[in-house]
């Protein structure tokens, strides 16, 4: 079936349900989700606001509020922890140390009454068990790792400006040298220069301590620019998943050919967008059937009636798609 | 006077010239000069400040102002009901003792009674309240349900019940005050804390494996601190005026100690022909609550961000 799951592996995500319970609702956030990631590699996760990119990687760590949410089955494996089914202070190690995770907001997502010192210093204490002083001098270290000056570790987060933030953000997750990175939306609500200066941080910083990242996102420049694996993800699930070549030059899903109409072509700049019609439905009424099959120009009667099965192109790519059943299928976007 | 204008015409220049550098230092001033800065635009708050600075000084050094032995507790009948006069300028009374020096030495039992029973009802009403906070679901109910049945009890009658039942005694008093101060603290704190709670840098302090203590006591309650300190002042203020109230029922401090309510409830008997015994026991009850309200009030608009410029 799955033949990515042999040599050595970080994460392996297996049969991932999430749902959130919200009175009588059921919202369906993921859906059945199989991912695995090997050592050293990074993933692009992507798809529009809703998709449940967050909820993944909230559930890769057990970290899914509850109430609302239940994860109503699946394993996560994460360098041999089988993070279902370890307790809470098992998990508590793992968290921060093996896993980390980068928010999408670094305005928020740094305490606003500690120094920016103490709160990576804090992470060291906690899982290095070092005293405060030491701990102090590493995060020190650290600062100049992401590229802030020593001295600004006395200051406070409102003294930072966003960019800065995120570089501290990313120091805290990078403290204790995890073994994966989530990244969730790194650089959403960062300028497009300071963009690039954080994905290039990041880029630097996995490469040097051969980390393997998650990147979640929806802007496809972002995969293109970091990525080595995208996994395109469409109401709470995995409708295409592949290398960066499978993805970018070879596209199955119709789906994710949607997605690339509507990016402008610098090369044909009078060409018009092609927007995908309609809207995702309500993860909390899901079809029977293929949740694209509403706004698919390719969709069958085939479609509606059960769920796709998985079908592998090559050894790395794979397309949830029914279409790819019927003889001679292929979508209308040109291979490059 | 002069010379204030050409400075302030200086200042004016550099903010006119040099806009960013300004604004950077402005930014880069700690977030407690900041705070100073705007409690002292508030006259009320600096009045305050100084009253309660007072008030603290005279109850810290009440043993060296007063002589306790012979100005606050001795007996001196040929002294008795003396009119505020240049000897006592309070006056005396039914048993010989000089009220100011009395009233002086109460700061020490007013203050003392407000400080630590508020002490009380804050450490278990903001645990419990950051706890509710944090959970949603049934320890928030279980906390909620429990201060509202505490809260639904008259203060007054709480106290008196615990006094009468534990004993009259200045701990007592202090404890049972604590006591009906609990609510107040527990959904000050837990309102502060659910919004707290669903911020970034939580769900960050989650994914980075601290552990829930850590996370509620740690990261949570500091970002609560401002509505706790200012509730911690006002609720002083009350916890005075409560403390007095159960000395003049004689459920307080034990007799010949100069509690500001006991001594009202002696000076009772005497209030048409020696208004003096009541009136300045009940002035300095009136002024130090009114100290620590407007205290709280400028506390209030210096850490409210909303407020702020």
């Amino acid at each position: 079936m799955n033949k990515e799951s042999l040599s050595e592996s970080i994460l392996e995500i297996r049969d991932l349900t999430v749902h959130y319970e919200v009175g009588q609702e059921v919202i369906k956030a993921v859906n059945h989700l199989n991912l695995s990631l090997k050592k050293g590699r990074t993933l692009g996760l992507v798809g529009e606001t809703g998709a449940g990119k967050t909820t993944t990687a909230l559930a890769i760590q057990k970290l899914i509020m509850s109430p609302p949410g239940v994860i109503k089955s699946g394993t996560v494996d994460i360098c041999g922890n089988k993070i279902m089914e370890l307790s809470v202070k098992d998990l508590e190690l793992i968290r921060g140390s093996v896993v980390s995770m980068i928010f999408q907001d670094p305005m928020t997502s740094l305490n606003p009454v500690f120094t920016v010192g103490e709160q990576i210093a804090e992470s060291y204490m906690i899982h290095e068990g070092i005293p405060k002083k030491q701990a102090i001098e590493k995060a020190m270290k650290m600062l100049e790792t992401v590229g802030i000056p020593r001295n600004r570790a006395s200051e406070f987060p409102h003294q930072f400006s966003g960019g800065m933030r995120q570089r501290v953000v990313i120091a805290i997750a990078l403290t204790c040298n995890p073994q994966l990175l989530i990244a969730d939306e790194p650089t959403t609500a960062l300028d497009v220069t300071i963009q690039a200066q954080i994905l290039d941080l990041m880029r630097k910083l996995k490469e040097g301590r051969g980390m393997s990242m998650i990147m979640i996102t929806h802007a496809l420049g972002i995969v293109a620019d970091i990525c080595d694996e995208v996994a395109v993800m469409y109401a709470g699930r995995i409708v295409e998943k592949g290398s960066l070549a499978d993805i970018f030059n070879h596209t199955k899903h119709p789906y994710t050919e949607g997605l690339f109409n509507s990016l402008p072509n610098i090369r044909n700049r009078s060409m018009r967008l092609i927007p995908i019609p309609g809207l995702m439905p309500d993860p909390a009424h899901l079809p029977a059937g293929c949740a694209f099959a509403p706004r698919c120009k390719y969709a069958g009667s085939d479609c509606t009636a059960e769920q796709p099965e998985e079908h592998w192109i090559s050894d790395s790519h794979m397309v949830a798609c029914a279409a790819y059943g019927r003889n001679g299928f292929h979508i209308e976007r040109h291979e490059k | 006077m002069k010379n204030k204008n050409i400075h302030r015409l200086a200042r004016d220049a550099e903010k006119a010239d040099a806009p960013i550098l300004v604004s950077e230092r402005y930014a880069r001033r700690s977030q407690s000069t900041e705070i100073w800065i705007q409690f002292r635009r508030n006259k009320g708050a600096i009045v305050g400040l100084v009253l309660v600075a007072i008030l603290v000084f005279c109850a810290l050094f009440a043993d060296v102002l007063v002589d306790y032995d012979n100005d606050v507790t001795g007996i001196n009948i040929s002294q008795k009901l003396i009119r505020p006069c240049r000897a006592h300028p309070f006056g005396t009374d039914d048993l010989g003792r000089d009220i100011l020096c009395r009233v002086l030495y109460g700061t020490r039992y007013s203050l003392s009674i407000g400080f630590v029973a508020v002490i009380i009802g804050m450490a278990i009403g903001v645990t419990f309240g950051a706890i509710a906070g944090y959970f949603s679901g049934l320890a928030e109910d279980i906390i909620m349900r429990l201060t509202d049945i505490l809260g639904a009890v008259p203060s007054t009658l709480m106290g008196i019940v615990i006094v009468s039942a534990l004993g009259a005694s200045t701990f007592n008093l202090m404890l049972a005050i604590g006591i009906t101060s609990i609510p107040e603290f527990v959904r000050i704190t837990r309102a502060t804390a659910l919004s707290v709670s669903r911020q970034d840098f939580v769900e960050s302090g989650r994914a980075a494996g601290f552990s829930q203590k850590r996370i509620i006591f740690f990261h949570v309650l500091p970002n609560c601190l401002s509505p706790i300190i200012v509730q911690t002042t006002l609720r002083i203020a009350s916890a005075i005026i409560a403390a007095s109230s159960l000395s003049f029922l004689g459920l307080g401090v034990p007799v010949p100690a100069p509690e500001w309510g006991a001594m009202l409830s002696i000076g009772r008997q005497y209030i048409r022909t020696y208004p003096h015994l009541t009136l300045f026991p009940g002035l300095a009850i009136m002024i130090t609550v009114l100290a620590f309200n407007l205290l709280g009030d400028g506390l209030r608009d210096a850490l409210d961000p909303k407020l702020r410029r």
